[in-house]
């Protein structure tokens, strides 16, 4: 009896010593930031020494920020891009699903953005987007169509960094969809069959509530990526675009934090950026709780 | 009838998804393309996807037009050393959590899994602060140290991947009296080593093309990473024109994740499909 309770305190000791280095992080470069955010964004910090509590000032000032709504708006809009992708991934998966030639081949080529440097697409991209000699304009020549400068121009800028976005993702998107449809087992489909239930009926009543999980992950993930969207715009359009029309909330943070020294500023900003992505997934798993009830 | 349809139908449907992996890859094969153009033949038009002369000059170019190799080893020693150092606490902290009795260790884990809630930005302005403290700015080691401390997405899927290994081969052990770090050596690393693997590329493949953590923390040209380099190269050398020059850097930033895509595509396809189905 001894002995348990000796190998039991041993274990313990182990154990807590093998899990502390994650914790540690979590509390260092985790929670005391975070904590921290809340703290500076009531004060005038400037990354120099100052730092003085001026209570809401910097919330008040920031609903009154046209530039902020303007980064906010943007932000937003590109996340238009995030179910263009996913019915477009899962109309390609289904595709794929039905065990033609070339399969492996199509999933890694379209997998390919997905592992391929943020950075560097950006470059290749905002070098396709040239209104004169650029890839997009050469295609849409093709049809007659002459395309604008579309980095330079406020109204298409923003749907020529969704449509990068989309590219970039459809690989991995298309990747998750597959697995799901896949893991569907084959004899739900021919019960639905026996029932004389035609194409469209099984895929609406099995496919789809089959992958509502993955649905649910790909739009919890998406939005929470598509809010914190920053190296796109810091290199296709380095000082936010036409009129401001590129910039995202990373951006618009990154510049005052970093370019104006305003960083109580900036973690104001920062605050609402996370609250947003907090309420977002809540309100998700709320939904994804209700309809499993449903 | 019911067969020819399908054949037909497969047809189409090759045709469109072969369509869609032209408009997938023709962006990168035209990045290639421009690399090897001389200056004056990026500007024909229409456009010649086969270059006309070819001119390979801009691969060696680029090694003198900025601090490309410096960029490469900067990469490379974050990357490598985060990766390393965080894949043994992630995996030991992960044997901890899915194997040993610790009082307390789901909240613990739950509260690890919360900081996938944190937006990098979010805690961006604190931690600059507090290595700006610590003397560090313009150095590598704001990039390297948090990641040393674990990565909670590997210690996430590599528990789960050891609630499939029996409890009793680990209480056998114990009892034969090996130590518990004897246990992670020799039982639980092996076992684990292809879900580590797959963790593994992804993480590096992370790390290696991280934008944001860098460009806040490195100014100097000659620590910056690829990424900033090739960014660098982007901002310089667009004014010039040199498209060809551009486009041959940014292929070497992606060359080396492509080889190592293309190497264990199998791996990271199945990793990465099985981590979507049980998130």
């Amino acid at each position: 009896m001894e002995t348990k309770s000796n190998l039991y305190r041993k274990e313990k000791y182990y154990g807590y010593l093998f899990i502390l280095a994650p914790v540690l992080g979590f509390l260092i470069f985790g929670l005391f930031p975070t904590l921290y955010s809340v703290y500076s964004s009531f004060t005038d910090m400037d990354g120099l020494g100052q730092m003085n509590w001026i209570g809401l000032e910097n919330y008040t000032e920031l609903f009154q920020d046209e530039l902020f709504y303007k980064a906010m708006f943007n932000t937003l809009f590109m996340m238009i891009g995030i179910p263009i992708g996913l019915i477009l991934a899962l109309l390609l998966a289904l595709g794929l699903n039905r065990g033609i030639w070339g399969t492996t081949a199509f999933r890694v080529i379209y997998y390919i953005p997905v592992i391929s440097s943020l950075a560097a697409i950006s470059i290749l991209w905002q070098w396709a987007y040239n209104g004169d000699y650029g890839l997009v304009n050469q295609f849409l020549d093709l049809f007659g169509i002459e395309g604008p400068n579309w980095l330079a121009d406020k109204y298409t800028v923003k749907p020529a960094i969704m449509l990068m976005a989309i590219w970039k993702g459809l690989g991995y998107t298309m990747l998750l969809y597959l697995a799901a449809i896949q893991s569907v087992p084959k004899d739900y489909y021919e019960a639905a069959e026996l029932d004389g239930a035609n194409s469209w009926q099984a895929f609406w009543n099995i496919t789809w509530p089959m992958v509502r999980p993955v649905t649910f992950f790909l739009v919890v993930t998406n939005i929470i990526g598509g809010s914190q969207i920053f190296t796109e715009i810091n290199i296709m359009t380095s000082t936010g675009g036409p009129e401001y029309s590129s910039a995202s909330v990373v951006f618009y943070i990154w510049q005052k934090a970093f370019g104006n020294f305003q960083m109580g500023y900036a973690s104001a900003m920062s605050v609402v950026l996370g609250l947003f992505i907090f309420i977002v997934t809540l309100i998700q798993f709320r939904l994804d709780k209700s309809s499993d009830n449903a | 009838m019911y067969t020819r349809n399908k054949r037909i139908g497969d047809i189409i449907i090759f045709i469109i998804l072969a369509i869609g992996a032209i408009v997938m890859i023709a962006p990168l094969l035209w990045m290639v393309s421009t690399s090897v153009k001389d200056k004056m033949s990026v500007f024909a038009l229409p456009p010649k996807w086969i270059p006309d002369p070819f001119v390979w000059g801009k691969y060696k170019e680029i090694w003198e037009a900025g601090p490309l190799l410096q960029g490469i080893e900067n990469s490379v020693i974050i990357a490598v050393s985060v990766t390393i150092v965080g894949t043994f606490t992630s995996s030991l902290a992960a044997f901890a959590f899915a194997k040993l009795r610790i009082p307390g260790k789901n909240v613990i884990f739950l509260f690890l899994l919360s900081s996938l809630m944190i937006p990098y930005p979010s805690v961006m302005i604190p931690q600059f602060m507090m290595f700006s403290e610590l003397g560090w700015i313009d150095t590598l080691k704001p990039l390297i140290v948090p990641g040393l401390f674990g990565n909670i997405v590997m210690i996430f899927f590599l528990r789960q991947y050891l609630s499939s290994v029996p409890d009793a081969i680990i209480e056998a052990a114990k009892i034969d009296g090996t130590s518990y770090f004897g246990i992670y050596g020799r039982i639980i690393f092996p076992l684990i080593k292809p879900a580590i693997a797959a963790q593994f590329i992804l993480w590096f493949m992370g790390i290696w093309n991280d934008y944001l953590a860098p460009i806040i923390y490195l100014t100097s040209p000659e620590k910056q990473t690829l990424q900033l380099v090739i960014a660098n190269f982007n901002a310089m050398y667009a004014i010039q024109t040199d498209y060809p020059l551009i486009m041959a850097a940014s292929v070497i930033a992606l060359l080396p994740m492509l080889i190592v895509f293309i190497i264990f595509q199998k791996q990271i396809i199945e990793s990465v499909a099985i981590s979507g189905v049980k998130g």
